[in-house]
């Protein structure tokens, strides 16, 4: 099946508004994996007939890394231009599969003229099911299996949003263990405040293996996670303990996706 | 008539050095930048109500929380006999309002009797936790020296408390049996004080152990409020004020830099006009971030204060779990300790003086702060609502604007947002080709 992906300029030259608009981050548009989950998103929008648009070339890094590397000009910049973007096609709503496109979009454009509801992919897709319109039958592919959610930490403690991606793999018939460090108290897969784009500081242990040995831990068939960033880190402390085999690192949107045989 | 007098002098003594004291660690708050924390009056009071008197955020560690309600219940009720000691003092009384209360007066003392019993038990396990089990979070570097026994006295002087207490009720109870007047009834000095002091048969000597019971209780007392605001132990009272004044948005918001926001929309106004004079400013040019504590908010220096030095934000962080320099604690603690420092300074040395050294770099080095996740443990698990992580974020925000000092890969990235449009080397215009790839 091919994807139908309207971009936001198309769908004005044709005179419509879209109800939500998909932003898709920098991951999500250049990255192998994360493309991965875009696509997911797409699919489980497209079977849905939820009327979306991506912003395509017109959309740019929201500026997230710059400003939580103390880049507050490259930041302020970046969100102005996007701002003038989304405010010229008059975006009322946005969702997006990463937490800190989500964060920044969500919390810091206000101050800076750009007032949107924001939401993430989780708490679209739960709603997609509770109001019937993607049926998982008894579970699909997951059923019985052992998934682990990890907390991205601009999802759980930045944003308070923890119960919507448990939801959705709970729908999945599938059973949730937790890791012993889970929710408030959840451990960082060592990503965020610009740590993604260099090399960790002297210690004794990379962050992320700290975090996939709490995941090991549980036994789990599959690390779900709802960042593309954690997807990343997790993925690479699985192949470290060359676990790939025996547990994989799925987002979310591709678990919904594939149990709902999209 | 003499004890009175120095009881007095004592009194008004101790409270007026402690005035003093607070009046100088309110100026030093006061040297940070104004940040508004004032509107939503309820939903401070429920903050504060919650997490400082409810000590809500305690409770995520369930055995510390219970040792430590003990403590605090116990110190908070324990003041209601200060009201005896201050009449009694000043008037020269006996257990004053006894005879007027009656059976209440019994349960009174009998409650914080109980209690005083509570805490020298929370405390002699806080000491065993610190000195033998030696727990991990409460024997770091930035401990070592002062800190440690920092500490280690306050646990001390609650001990010497309590044991003044039941010194003070257990001889009174003893002279009662002498005189044949029958017991006080307290629950545990009826007890205890028998069994101490019940094989001294002369009221004289059980008069001057009730009395070194009595000054040891009050002059512990002065010394212990006294004590407060040279150390970590200050948070007892600062809980309040800094949770009342804590952060309401989403933790995951950062400020907003207004002075940048100016300078970002005339750069990208088409009309503005670039030879023109830039608008007389009335105050100076504020530098970007935080070089030294006084380019920090006021909110961030109370914070500052606030810190017990539980390490609850270090041993969640995960640079410090893997072994990186970064101790959310330590930034705190090295807040302070510059702030006093800085504020020492001025009131010796005035305004004009510099003694060349900073937060950043003689305290707080580079590599601590560029080992930060953001990940929000630190604020999050703080049980006084203090967020270590904006400090952070500011002297990064002067590391960078200021001075251009990031780690190499960060100069590569913030270039790819600025002429790509992403983090990375990708062509903006390849943003929309995964939809048709396969």
């Amino acid at each position: 099946m091919s994807l139908n992906v309207p971009t936001m300029a198309s769908m004005m030259a044709q005179g419509e508004t879209p109800d939500v608009l998909f932003w898709v981050g920098c991951s999500g548009s250049f990255d192998d994996r994360a493309k991965k989950i875009t696509k997911a998103i797409v699919k489980i929008l497209n079977n849905c007939n939820v009327k979306f648009a991506v912003l395509g070339t017109e959309e740019s890094c929201t500026g997230d890394p710059a400003k939580r590397a103390g880049n507050e000009f490259t930041f302020q910049m970046q969100a102005m231009m996007n701002i003038q973007v989304l405010n010229g096609y008059e975006v009322k709503k946005i969702v997006t599969a990463c937490p800190h496109c989500f964060n920044t979009l969500k919390n810091e454009y206000p101050e800076l003229g750009g007032n949107y509801e924001v939401i993430h992919h989780t708490q679209l897709i739960q709603d997609l099911i509770n109001t019937g319109k993607i049926s998982l039958k008894d579970g699909g592919v997951y059923k019985g299996k052992k998934i682990t959610f990890h907390d991205p930490c601009y999802l759980g403690r930045a944003n308070d949003v923890y119960e919507a991606p448990r939801e959705l793999i709970e729908k999945l018939d599938a059973e949730l263990v937790e890791m012993k460090r889970c929710k408030t108290n959840g451990l960082c897969c060592g990503a965020g405040g610009a740590q993604m784009f260099k090399e960790a500081e002297k210690g004794n242990k990379e962050i992320n293996i700290e975090r996939t040995e709490d995941a090991l831990e549980t036994n789990a068939d599959i690390i779900a996670t709802g960042c593309p960033f954690c997807n990343t880190m997790m993925t690479d402390g699985v192949k470290n303990f060359n676990k790939e085999d025996s547990i994989q690192v799925l987002d979310v949107a591709e678990l919904i996706a594939n149990a709902a045989e999209l | 008539m003499i004890s009175s007098i120095l009881f007095g002098l004592l009194f008004i003594g101790g409270f007026g050095f402690f005035t003093y004291n607070i009046y100088k660690i309110r100026a030093n708050v006061l040297l940070g930048r104004d940040i508004d924390r004032k509107g939503n009056k309820f939903e401070r009071w429920k903050t504060m109500t919650l997490v400082a008197l409810g000590q809500k955020k305690m409770f995520s560690r369930p055995i510390p929380a219970l040792l430590h309600l003990a403590l605090y219940v116990a110190f908070v009720i324990t003041q209601i006999e200060l009201i005896e000691i201050i009449v009694d003092g000043l008037f020269n009384q006996h257990r004053y309002f006894y005879e007027s209360l009656g059976s209440f007066y019994t349960f009174i003392i009998s409650f914080i009797e109980v209690l005083s019993v509570l805490a020298l038990i929370a405390t002699v396990i806080f000491l065993s936790r610190r000195n033998l089990l030696k727990l991990p979070r409460l024997n770091m570097k930035e401990l070592a020296g002062w800190p440690k026994k920092d500490a280690n006295l306050i646990l001390i002087m609650e001990i010497v408390l309590v044991t003044c207490i039941f010194t003070m009720n257990g001889a009174d109870e003893a002279i009662r049996l002498l005189e044949n007047k029958g017991s006080y009834g307290f629950s545990i000095s009826s007890y205890v004080g028998p069994l101490f002091f019940g094989g001294i048969q002369s009221i004289e000597t059980l008069h001057i152990i009730e009395h070194i019971g009595w000054w040891g209780h009050f002059f512990m007392v002065l010394m212990f409020l006294n004590y407060l605001p040279y150390s970590k132990h200050f948070h007892i009272l600062l809980a309040f004020p800094n949770t009342y004044f804590s952060n309401l948005e989403k933790k995951g918001k950062l400020t907003n830099m207004e002075s940048v926001t100016a300078e970002v929309k005339l750069m990208m106004d088409p009309t503005a006009d670039p030879y023109a004079t830039p608008a007389e400013s009335s105050s100076e040019p504020q530098r970007f971030g935080a070089k030294d504590v006084t380019d920090l908010t006021w909110k961030n220096l109370l914070d500052a204060y606030t810190c017990t030095e539980c390490g609850r934000c270090t041993s969640s962080c995960p640079a410090n779990i893997t072994g990186k320099l970064l101790s959310p604690r330590k930034i705190m603690m090295d807040t302070r300790d510059r702030l006093t420092e800085v504020g020492d300074n001025l009131r010796k040395h005035g305004k004009a003086f510099s003694d060349g050294k900073s937060l950043l770099g003689d305290y707080i080095t580079e590599e601590e702060i560029w080992a930060c996740t953001s990940c929000n443990a630190c604020v999050q698990e703080c049980p006084v609502n203090i967020d270590p992580l904006s400090i952070i974020v500011d002297l990064r925000r002067f590391l960078v604007m200021e001075e251009s000092k990031m780690p190499t890969e960060l100069t590569g990235m913030l270039t790819n947002i600025e002429n790509n449009g992403a983090p990375w080397q990708f062509s903006p215009n390849d943003r929309l080709n995964w939809a048709n790839e396969d």
